[in-house]
């Protein structure tokens, strides 16, 4: 966070003596004002704007990027018309401009190369880096097959090296967003409703009376559209009811904060489903009308009283009966958060469940006030030949577990990267494009074995990430602001489409993904996959099927549709069928049960740190974006490092001074690499620490985080594996205090 | 015609978008800010409350910045602006002295530099930077003789404080509570 202390620490080691300096030269008659134009502000009459959408999060709100005379790019404002931001840039969006100026900025295509038995990198040009990527690919796929070539993807890139990978004959792609994420609450909803809940969520804050938060951190997630929504609530006194072991910046606004025993919310959940049955408050004729298993339900849920879960929560019982009842007596107009990150302790998906059955019981679904029925544009696909049809995929790899999982699991495309697993189908090499695998999968131990295995990696980013230590062959790609994308068509209240186009030539040698996917289907003998010259003959193309074209986005940015799928709420006792196995709403989840699993959510106790260790808890900060922005100039310059957060109990207890650089030890004995400030404060249970995560980088030539702050993700050994859907519990590691240096550092 | 601002702190959720709005939209150097966001903790676990606050200059009716400017730099304009002529500005840091709420910093081009209130933009009839890109519309700003601007609306109905009242500065910044 920018406080004016960071402001004085700089002026008064630097600048102050500057300022000095240059006085003197103006009494000598330099006009100050004429040495540095840069300093004025322009107007924006002089600058031209192009329309684009945010790469710097996965919220992707529209904006323009507005650039002088010079071409150099300003700033960048969001765009009044578009629901995800409504013109209203977060401050990762406004920072935007420090991805495209940052000097540690991929420049050129890199190859791995050994001199005198010391690897390093060399300089190489597009034609030779490519070309050995091409080869690298043909290779795998005549010794191998090319299923043996596995993708790694997040954001924009992804879609374009999905395209290639299909071609070619893989569909062995993984993104961190499903078993590192939100993989659990897809489920967990999708059992209940037939339906995800999708990105952006069809959260109805904007109409809600109360708003329930489970560890969600809403405002330090920020997640922008919705922060908007959240601040009307707060404008309209709805009631907020947030659950975490932490004071979040929004438990700090709502009418209850219940400071939960961590992982225990399935205790409180089945709690509050007890209440709401056992009191008669919930939502009788919706039940009746939409759902099936209430009997199941009631009787499952019978010894789970308030009382029960005082014991495993902490939470009074009192307090459960009351944050019940004001659910009940906002319903239907009452949201019981799904949360976005949610791989937390193994049973998610069954956590989510109950989240999905309260609503339920609430009337919350398809309600204004709950969940309103989002829409997309579906964008048409630009001609191609059929994809080849590919022998294996890697849900045959996992012989029958994880069997809810609807997307690639990147923790078992890592093992099946690894020989010793032994695993029916091997991956022999990756691309990874836009993530950064070291400081996102949990376990670095797994993902370092699997990188070792593996005969070729090529990784896509701006960025010389710590994935990008790995690499065979590095491509730089340019930025968001660089390039053209994919059209963004994301479900929100009114169907909507947003262009991302170049506002400025690409920096360096630089290029977009959609150039380096043609580049490589052309030498791979894909070329009729990627009929165009410039991916603008595409967008243009597909926005003239759907009544525009590329030039009317270039002037507006955004486009709205009229809804076709009906109104957004349902109506009052309107005949609705839900796309699960009954067409109700199932409260009793037939799906878990065909595929064995527990049709309605039991509690399960979860591991409770030793003496002397404690929960590691992590989350998000407004100005970052997990690991990708914390070398951006302009949002480092916000925050640039990350603390530990320790009672003050704790402190005194290890003796810990405020700002003191600590290094923390895991369970299993993992260190970390770099040292982290203490941060104490009274915003943290005794029981848990709380890091912000994606700090702690470990490459050089990201020179402003280089060693700043710590990683949690190399602090999360023990994973707790979802067994629906392979999402990789996070929240059971300790941590303990270290106070000398350790000595982890090593060059990677 | 008197500018004032209003600051919500029942909706800001310290994000920094202010922060960075202001160093994009006037090119502050990066390293320095115009405006920045104060986090108060009070009470103990579980019973704490925090105020998140975007704090920036208070343009004081009563500035001592403007009463202590050795060349004249620091000056009030219309609207009650205090603003700071660079090129007359020779450094000496006597403003930064002075001002109760630490609001000013010398730029490393050697003048000291402060918020605007985006003077350029309200010339056009714009908003301020950071009032535009505030997700959660926490900032109020306008006309404070006009009992309809947005500020003078906001201050309306609520309980409100400045900082540091002792100083006897009138400044033009309400916190919202």
């Amino acid at each position: 966070m920018k406080t004016r202390r960071d402001f004085i620490k700089v002026s008064a080691a630097g600048a102050g003596a500057a300022a000095i300096g240059l006085s003197a030269l103006n009494w000598n008659g330099v006009n100050k004002a004429q040495a540095s134009n840069s300093q004025h502000p322009v107007s924006d009459e002089e600058m031209t704007s192009f329309p684009t959408y945010c790469e710097v999060c996965f919220w992707k709100c529209a904006g323009w990027t507005y650039v002088d005379k010079s071409n150099n790019i300003r700033k960048i404002i969001g765009n009044k018309e578009d629901p995800h931001c409504s013109g209203r840039l977060c401050p990762r969006g406004t920072g935007g401009v420090g991805m495209y100026t940052d000097n540690d900025r991929l420049k050129t295509p890199l190859i791995r190369e050994t001199v005198d038995g010391k690897q390093g990198f060399r300089k190489a040009s597009w034609s030779e880096a490519l070309d050995l990527v091409a080869s690298k690919m043909k290779d795998v796929s005549e010794n191998h097959g090319p299923e043996s070539f596995a993708l790694f993807n997040h954001g924009a890139p992804g879609a374009h090296f999905k395209h290639l990978l299909h071609a070619y004959g893989s569909d062995n792609e993984g993104e961190p967003a499903w078993a590192q994420c939100r993989g659990p609450r897809e489920v967990g909803f999708s059992a209940t409703y037939g339906s995800w809940i999708g990105s952006p969520e069809p959260t109805d804050i904007r109409d809600t009376d109360c708003l329930v938060l489970i560890g969600s951190h809403l405002g330090e997630n920020m997640h922008n559209g919705q922060v908007q929504e959240v601040s009307t609530a707060i404008e309209r006194n709805a009631t907020i009811i947030t659950v975490d072991p932490r004071l979040s910046t929004i438990a700090s606004k709502s009418k209850y904060w219940l400071p939960i025993k961590p992982a225990t919310d399935l205790a409180l959940l089945l709690s509050w489903i007890h209440v709401l049955i056992y009191e008669d408050i919930y939502d009788k004729k919706y039940i009746e009308q939409y759902a099936i298993g209430f009997e199941q339900l009631k009787d499952h849920v019978k010894n789970m009283t308030p009382e029960w879960a005082y014991g495993i929560t902490t939470i009074q019982p009192d307090v459960i009966r009351k944050t019940a009842r004001e659910m009940a007596n906002a319903s239907p107009s009452v949201i019981v958060h799904p949360g976005r990150h949610v791989a937390w302790y193994g049973d998610d998906s069954q956590r989510e469940r109950a989240i999905a059955i309260l609503n339920a019981l609430l009337g919350s679904w398809g309600k204004r006030g709950g969940f309103y029925f989002k829409e997309a544009v579906k964008v048409p696909s630009y001609p191609h030949p059929k994809y080849p049809h590919p022998h294996w995929s890697w849900k045959d790899n996992l012989d029958g577990k994880y069997p809810l999982s609807a997307m690639g699991i990147t923790t078992e495309l890592l093992k099946a990267s690894i020989p010793e697993f032994d695993y029916k189908h091997q991956i022999k090499a990756w691309i990874v494009a836009g993530t950064n695998l070291p400081l996102t999968i949990p376990n670095k131990e797994l993902f370092q074995l699997a990188a070792e295995s593996v005969d070729f990696i090529a990784v896509v980013d701006t960025m010389p990430m710590d994935i990008t230590g790995y690499a065979d062959v590095i491509l730089p790609e340019c930025t968001y602001l660089e390039r053209y994308d994919t059209i963004r068509s994301a479900p929100h209240r009114e169907p909507n489409i947003a262009l991302r186009m170049p506002a400025v030539e690409p920096k360096w040698e630089s290029k977009p993904s959609w150039w380096i996917a043609k580049q490589l289907g052309e030498r791979l003998g894909l070329g009729s996959y990627f009929d165009y010259d410039d991916f603008s003959e595409v967008l243009d193309w597909q926005l003239k099927q759907m009544g525009t074209s590329l030039d009317e986005m270039q002037k507006i940015g955004i486009k709205i549709f009229p809804r076709k799928s009906g109104p957004l709420y349902l109506g009052d006792g309107e005949e609705y069928s839900f796309n699960t196995n009954s067409g109700k709403i199932e409260l009793y989840a037939t799906e878990f049960e065909d595929h064995g699993f527990d049709p309605l959510p039991k509690f399960t106790k979860h591991p409770e740190p030793e003496e002397g260790f404690y929960r590691l808890i992590y989350g998000r900060a407004p100005m970052h974006t997990f690991s990708r922005t914390s070398n951006n100039p302009n949002l480092h310059d916000l925050m640039d490092t990350n603390s530990v957060w320790v009672n003050p109990k704790v402190a005194d207890l290890w003796d810990l001074e405020k700002g003191q650089k600590v290094w923390l030890q895991n369970q299993d004995g993992v260190v970390s690499t770099f040292p982290i400030k203490v941060r104490i404060t009274e915003r943290i249970r005794w029981d848990s620490v709380y890091m912000v995560h994606g700090f702690g980088h470990n490459n050089k030539k990201l020179t402003r985080t280089y060693g700043r702050g710590a990683s949690d993700a190399n602090l999360i050994t023990n994973i707790m594996v979802d067994p629906m859907m392979g999402g990789t519990g996070m929240r059971g590691n300790f941590v303990t205090f270290l106070t000398t240096d350790p000595g982890m550092e090593v060059e990677i | 015609m008197r500018y004032g601002m209003a600051i919500d702190t029942a909706k800001c959720v310290g994000c920094s978008d202010c922060v960075v709005a202001c160093q994009t939209e006037n090119n502050v150097p990066i390293g320095y800010c115009r405006d920045w966001i104060v986090e108060n903790v009070n009470g103990s676990y579980p019973n704490v409350e925090i105020e998140l606050r975007s704090e920036r200059c208070n343009h004081c009716e009563n500035s001592p910045c403007v009463r202590c400017c050795p060349t004249g730099a620091s000056h009030i304009i219309d609207g009650g602006i205090v603003m700071v002529t660079h090129n007359e500005c020779i450094g000496c840091g006597a403003c930064i002295q002075s001002c109760p709420y630490d609001a000013r910093y010398s730029h490393p081009d050697g003048y000291v530099d402060k918020c605007t209130f985006c003077h350029h933009r309200l010339e056009k009839g714009q908003n301020t930077a950071c009032v535009e890109v505030c997700p959660t519309r926490c900032l109020h700003f306008g006309d404070l003789d006009d009992p309809y601007s947005d500020v003078s609306k906001a201050l309306k109905n609520r309980t409100w404080k400045v900082l540091a009242p002792e100083a006897g500065t009138k400044p033009q910044l309400f916190f919202l509570t």
